[in-house]
């Protein structure tokens, strides 16, 4: 049996600009864009598994088509999968970009602790050209650091505070 | 007995639903976890005898032949995996379920805090038993979607700010790993692990050289191997200390599992082994190198996590049996030391108030137990003889001299270096917070002994697994040979040859 396996253009096109601009979005700072992103990358990923899948035949049902000219169902399947999955985790990453901007009135991700501290440091060097703060703790580092994301512009709601059912959670409980 | 394999995954599963529905009355969901968790148990140690006894066991998934089917495999490899990870994930819950009694369970969003504890205990069996590539990532997803709630659980600042790093990093592996699944598939028209370890040799070398590399990627973001690894130390700490413990314990192994997987079972050429080896040698050196300018304890253990991710990986590098063996041996005693250190870093945090060694002090003298059992975890984790941190790594230092390549000695070097740079960390953690005087008083509580009973335990074992450690060196020798052998694992899968013990008809061939 002769199976033609070289994919369509089309579609190593579509997952090509799917893929490119979902990487471009993902590089954001913004959650919503990131979503945006990984829903772009993985709808790419989908249709890579349509190719993977062959040239497209007939449904694949018994009795509805010859064996010879089903498209592959297998592909199709883990494609279902991949989207339910998809469609769970978005779902949580958008309710986590809501809880930001609850939090801090934007839903942009920042920098890590150590990045600040970093930031902090060179920032003080170039003060007084003396950096060594050893004496400090993170946490009060973290609570007087600042990046770009932390300037709320006008306009934007108050933060709010954290609401009874989420408590006021510190590190140690859960 | 074969109706045992799936147990790991479907009885956690079940019982989350139960948990879900008594979700207003703690005691009966705390209930319902310990039951299932321990049945989980139970049933590893059945596999564990029976694995090596009557070799693997195969269950096909609906009696649908393997290839075309869903194949569950417990192997040795998966058995002794499956005991470990099933005694943390009870001790953990353990341990929560105190803290939860200490609490007062006020205030905090417990109602889901054990449904997705035991997701992810599904999550995490089902990626150690499947046999089927894409069975592999279903599990990974579940493990990830459960653990991306409990690592934001609470939705506190700090939280979002690390999960939303957490929840991007992983699903950016998880779209590399799905990628790899449809290169593999479009390159082989399978899935089946068994039946690609058959036909991925026939594939054109440079093709399968870009499977193994999507591949491993995927794996490696998960396993926390340098350079994928900066997520880690960001995004554990933050986490309440039962998560963190168990997220240090168990997510980064299932990634190295996943590894070893590939690299044995999938990928046996062996042309990325130097690469492997490299990358093994420089997450030991900045791991360690990280962890010794902290001055927290939680995230100087989030580094050492990530420096020690390297030893496994330098034994799986080394491509020889007693490399994977001693590869194998590590990963069971750095699941149990690395469980044990973030567990007393949570008792810590309650007894100090803090984790900054800066404010931390005089801890030996006001909970001497507390001290006692870092102390020897910290020495099991830096692998002072006679623990079984001593074991794994001399294990993988014999192995690493034994290959005798320039870069495999590097790797010795390099071991010995971070053992000693873990003792210098670790020591240094020892002295801030439980040896000088604290800097200022600190606050007047007590550790409840609920708590510390199973961190204890967890300690123990770990120190412990040097008593067994001929036993076990016997059954990870066993292992990887086994593992490199290859044979045993694709003749139990597919029994008739070119497919499983299912009963479907018509399964032409397993073409796909």
């Amino acid at each position: 049996m002769n199976i033609e396996m070289s994919p369509s253009l089309a579609l190593v096109l579509v997952v090509g600009v799917l893929v490119g601009t979902g990487v471009y979005l993902l590089l954001e700072r913004s959650l919503s864009r990131v979503i945006v992103g990984i829903t772009l990358i993985s709808n790419g990923v989908n249709v890579l598994f349509l190719i993977a899948g062959g040239a497209a035949g007939g449904p694949p049902l018994i009795g509805a088509t010859d064996p010879g000219e089903m498209s592959d169902p297998l592909p199709q399947a883990m494609v279902l999968t991949a989207i339910v999955i998809n469609l769970g985790l978005t779902a949580f990453v958008l309710a986590m970009a809501y809880r930001s901007w609850q939090l801090h009135g934007h839903d942009e991700v920042q920098d890590d602790l150590e990045d600040r501290r970093i930031a902090r440091r060179a920032a003080l060097r170039e003060a007084d050209s003396r950096a060594d703060d050893v004496g400090t703790d993170l946490q009060t580092e973290a609570a007087e650091a600042r990046d770009e994301t932390e300037e709320a512009p006008a306009g934007t709601p108050e933060a709010h505070t954290p609401e009874d059912h989420g408590g006021p959670i510190t590190g140690g409980d859960r | 007995m074969t109706w045992l394999v799936p147990l790991p995954v479907v009885v956690p599963l079940v019982a989350a639903g139960l948990a879900l529905a008594v979700s207003r009355r703690s005691r009966a969901q705390g209930i319902i976890s310990v039951a299932a968790v321990s049945t989980v148990l139970a049933v590893a140690v059945a596999l564990i005898f029976l694995t090596h006894t009557a070799g693997p066991q195969v269950v096909d998934v609906g009696d649908w032949a393997a290839p075309v089917g869903i194949a569950l495999v417990a192997d040795r490899l998966s058995a002794l995996m499956l005991v470990v990870s099933a005694l943390v994930i009870l001790g953990v819950l353990a341990y929560s379920l105190a803290q939860g009694l200490a609490d007062g369970n006020d205030g905090a969003p417990v109602a889901i805090y054990h449904p997705t504890y035991l997701v992810l205990a599904a999550g995490v069996s089902m990626a150690f038993l499947s046999g089927d590539l894409f069975n592999l990532y279903v599990g990974f997803e579940i493990l990830l979607a459960a653990s991306f709630v409990l690592l934001t659980l609470g939705g506190t600042g700090e939280r979002i700010r690390a999960g939303s790093i957490y929840v991007v990093v992983s699903l950016l592996s998880s779209v590399l790993f799905l990628v790899s699944i449809a290169l593999i598939y479009a390159a082989t028209g399978t899935l089946n692990l068994a039946q690609l370890a058959e036909r991925l040799p026939e594939v054109d070398s440079g093709i399968r050289l870009l499977l193994q590399i999507m591949l491993l990627l995927g794996f490696a973001i998960k396993a926390a191997v340098f350079p994928l690894s900066a997520w880690l130390p960001d995004s554990y700490p933050t986490a309440p200390a039962p998560v963190t413990a168990v997220f240090a314990g168990l997510l980064t192994k299932v990634g190295v599992y996943a590894i070893i997987r590939a690299q044995t079972l999938l990928f046996t050429d062996g042309v990325l082994d130097d690469v492997l080896l490299v990358a093994a040698i420089a997450t030991m050196l900045v791991g360690i190198i990280g962890a010794v300018a902290q001055e927290d304890i939680k995230r100087l253990l989030s580094f050492t996590l990530v420096s020690h991710i390297g030893y496994m990986i330098f034994g799986i590098s080394l491509a020889s049996d007693t490399g994977l063996s001693a590869s194998i041996f590590y990963i069971v005693h750095h699941i149990t030391v690395q469980t044990a250190l973030f567990l007393i870093a949570g008792l810590v945090e309650r007894r100090g108030g803090t984790t900054s060694l800066e404010e931390l002090g005089s801890l030996a003298k006001v909970a001497p137990a507390l001290g006692a059992v870092f102390f020897l975890s910290a020495m099991n984790l830096a692998g002072i003889p006679p623990m079984s941190g001593f074991l794994g790594k001399i294990g993988l230092l014999q192995a690493g001299i034994q290959t005798g390549s320039g870069l495999a000695l590097v790797g010795v070097g390099t071991g010995l270096l971070t053992s000693l740079l873990t003792l210098y960390a670790v020591i240094k953690a020892w002295n801030k917070a439980f040896w000088q005087e604290a800097p200022q008083p600190l606050p007047d509580t007590r550790v409840p002994r609920t708590m510390f009973g199973p961190a204890a335990v967890i300690a123990s074992v770990g120190v412990l697994i040097a008593v067994i450690g001929g036993p076990l060196y016997h059954y990870t020798d066993d292992a990887a040979r086994d593992l490199r052998a290859r044979t045993p694992y694709i003749e139990a899968v597919l029994v008739h040859g070119d497919r499983g013990a299912g009963q479907s008809s018509d399964a032409a061939g397993g073409d796909g």
